[in-house]
């Protein structure tokens, strides 16, 4: 069985670290669908988000790897618990003549926002868990889509449950 | 006092108590090596090829338990040491490796001998670091000490730009490493131990099977006195070999592709397995899904990361394999429940009958020198008292099978990443550790190619190695795979144009013999292990025919052993597919 799991990790914020984790990764075969990272408040951290697949057997080793890494200060499945996901998106479509109406109806009903317009294209951000910026993709037109960004999932546990140093 | 980059680097050796630094000069190493010239507190062995440094470092760090030290220049100074970092790390030993660094100014613009070491060394160290500012120096290295040596230890590396060389600050030496994302694991968990105890009494065959952590853990000494007190029968890796004295009675030796038959048939029939600094790597394990199969598992290993990966295991227990032996050996010896004797008596039956076959009897020769034969007599003549390195190949499997290891830190050899060229280097590493004990290089003509031009070190720093070539002008265990798997086809394992191996050691200035009758054998190894203060390289012109056995093909079961074909009981499906 391969299920999906959100592994969020703080790790030093280093030259190298990413490209330890990343090296990790690609030598062991595991998969990676997305990875985000960023400088934390406490700038000597860094935040990373990584969403991967694979067995109970697969995701044990990848966190146990991970822990091995020198860099890694601390790492938690997301997954495991109750939890937020968001990811953002930034998309470029085509909205001329009566597109023009349809898409912007989209956007409200996604709780996205257009955050620039040409004659011919809006620019809308919508944020929400993958599933919701698939969907999002899905209802556009067909051909309308010029262009899309995706963050990359960020998460973070409910409740008082934190990663912390 | 403000002291440069290149005095803090030697200071800092000298702090760490190191003796040699295994090294080879070029530009951006010059500074380090101006502040070497001027001190003696760390002696500088110059090798003559930079992965001939790191090997050394190793044969030393795997012989003494101490970090080997290596320095290097920029560019292919760090390349070269790749395949020895590499090495190092697969079999998880202490080394700190310095390469030397273009000056900062310059990283990034494809400088005359720049390469991004730290980013080609990432995959194969257990940590590595480029220094950025002369004032982070000191303390890297602090840092570098401690991650090599402590937890499941390895390769690190210390990438130093040549202008923070040159660089000044006030010196200061940390008497501690603080890391706060590395912090190893010592003891073990007692309830998981305590588990692991009650299942290791309950077993009706139980089987223990240790690896390179009892070496690397210095547990050696808690695991003779654990299997003792249960009296169960004990197996070792290639990289284990020596943790448990080899020639007691319930020792069954070495397990895997070239196990014996009594070690791997209890591995195939126990029902309960206890593994300590053991990796159940494939060629330990053979099919995964034929492996141990009535077995319940402990296992106990340093690193978390080795505990589940290729085997499910019962009973996990993180923790340093001495604590751990100590702690289990306290709670069997209080616990109300003993072995079963009985069962064991029947299980050590079944096991003697499985060693009456005599797995490792060859068919001897008074014609052709067998390999076998040369290695019965050297451990004779050593009495299982010399250092032993190997390359590898069939040479090494056969040092093996045939030299009984009595202590830990005697066998010497590249198991994880199978290095050739290994073992001339690695017995250098060994020979300057131990000045006034006995040091064999077991070779083959082809690994010992490899590293050849470390017979110049030799000779500059006297070391009296005794170097073993086994030659049968192949490359052995790839011509056995060819006979075995290829229908014989003999792809490129030939060894053609191949030296005089004794004119070749006479011109280094060494002693070589070339022995080609098993009658000659025994005396020629007398007369060379008496040459004290010589190399002497013996070449032995062996049977080019003969391939080591038992062996389990590549994916099969350890009960599917081919057997030599002298022996004539083969209870077992002997065919390889």
């Amino acid at each position: 069985m391969s299920d999906r799991h959100i592994i969020s990790i703080l790790l030093e914020n280093e030259a190298g670290a990413l490209s330890r984790v990343a090296g990790l990764f690609s030598a062991r075969g595991y998969n990676i669908q997305s990875l985000t990272v960023a400088p934390t408040e406490d700038e000597t951290l860094s935040r990373m988000t990584i969403v991967t697949s694979g067995s109970e057997r697969v995701i044990e080793q990848i966190t146990k790897q991970l822990n091995k890494l020198v860099d890694v200060v601390r790492l938690v499945d997301l997954t495991e618990g109750p939890h937020i996901e968001r990811e953002m998106m930034l998309i470029k479509v085509r909205a001329e003549g009566s597109l023009r109406d349809e898409v912007k109806r989209l956007v409200d009903i996604f709780r996205g926002r257009v955050i620039d317009v040409t004659d011919a294209f809006y620019t809308i951000e919508v944020t929400g868990t993958g599933t919701k910026l698939d969907a999002y993709l899905e209802t556009l037109p067909t051909g309308s889509i010029m262009e899309t960004v995706r963050s990359g999932v960020s998460g973070i546990a409910r409740g008082e449950k934190g990663l912390q140093v | 006092m403000e002291l440069t980059g290149a005095d803090i680097f030697v200071r800092c050796l000298a702090e760490e108590g190191v003796e040699y630094l295994f090294g080879y000069p070029g530009g951006a190493a010059l500074h380090l090596y101006d502040a070497l010239y001027t001190q003696d507190k760390v002696q500088h062995i110059l090798v003559r090829h930079e992965q001939g440094a790191t090997h050394a470092a190793d044969g030393y760090a795997r012989s003494t338990g101490r970090p080997g030290v290596v320095l290097v220049t920029s560019g292919p100074g760090a390349t070269n040491t790749v395949t020895g970092i590499a090495t190092a790390h697969m079999d998880s030993i202490p080394l700190v490796v310095f390469t030397a660094q273009v000056a900062s100014a310059l990283i990034g613009d494809d400088a005359f001998q720049e390469v991004d070491s730290v980013g080609i060394t990432r995959p194969c160290v257990k940590h590595n670091f480029l220094v950025r500012d002369v004032r982070d120096l000191a303390v890297t290295i602090k840092k570098a000490f401690y991650i090599a040596t402590t937890g499941r230890p390895g390769p690190v590396v210390v990438d130093i730009p040549k202008d923070i060389t040159a660089h000044k600050t006030e010196y200061f030496y940390p008497e501690t490493a603080v890391i706060r994302s590395y912090s190893p694991v010592k003891k073990g968990h007692q309830t998981q131990i305590k588990k692991g105890v009650e299942l290791l009494l309950s077993a009706k065959r139980p089987m223990i099977y240790t690896g390179g952590g009892i070496v690397l853990g210095e547990a050696s000494a808690s695991l003779t006195a654990f299997v003792r007190e249960l009296g169960y029968p004990i197996t070792n890796t290639l990289m284990g070999l020596g943790s448990y004295p080899a020639t007691d009675s319930l020792f069954l030796g070495m397990l895997g592709m070239h196990g014996t038959y009594e070690a791997n048939m209890a591995m195939h029939e126990c029902d309960v397995l206890l593994a300590v600094g053991a990796r159940f790597d494939d060629r330990i394990t053979g099919d995964l899904a034929q492996f141990c199969p009535h077995a319940r598992i402990v296992h106990v290993d340093v690193d978390p990361s080795s505990i589940g990966k290729t085997v499910p295991v019962e009973v996990p227990i993180v923790g340093d394999a001495d604590t751990v032996l100590q702690d289990m050996m306290k709670r069997v010896k209080a616990s109300d429940t003993k072995p079963d004797s009985h069962a064991l008596k029947s299980w050590w039956q079944q096991i003697e009958q499985w060693r009456g076959l005599k797995c490792l009897t060859y068919q001897k020769s008074d014609e052709l020198i067998k390999p076998q034969y040369v290695l019965e007599h050297l451990y004779e003549l050593t009495g299982g008292d010399a250092y032993v390195t190997s390359d590898v190949g069939q040479h090494q499997m056969w040092t093996a099978q045939y030299y009984k290891f009595e202590q830990p830190r005697r066998w010497i050899n590249s198991g994880g990443l199978g290095t050739m060229g290994f073992g001339l280097p690695a017995a250098m590493g060994v020979q300057f550790a131990h000045p006034n004990d006995t040091v064999v290089c077991v070779t083959g003509e082809a690994s010992i190619q490899m590293c050849i031009q470390e017979l110049s070190t030799c000779k500059q720093y006297a070391l009296p190695i005794k170097v073993v070539n086994l030659n049968n002008r192949y490359m052995g265990m790839v011509r056995q795979w060819q006979e075995f798997f290829y229908e014989k086809r003999y792809s490129h394992s030939y060894m053609e144009a191949l030296p005089d191996f004794t004119l070749l050691a006479e011109s280094y200035g060494h002693v070589g013999f070339k022995i080609t009758k098993p009658s000659d054998v025994e005396g020629v190894l007398k007369e060379a292990l008496g040459m004290k203060d010589r190399l002497v390289f013996m070449d032995f012109i062996t049977d080019q025919k003969e391939n080591v056995y038992p062996m389990v093909g590549a994916g099969k079961g350890h009960h599917e052993m081919h057997l030599a074909p002298c022996n004539a009981v083969v209870p077992t499906d002997r065919e390889l597919a």
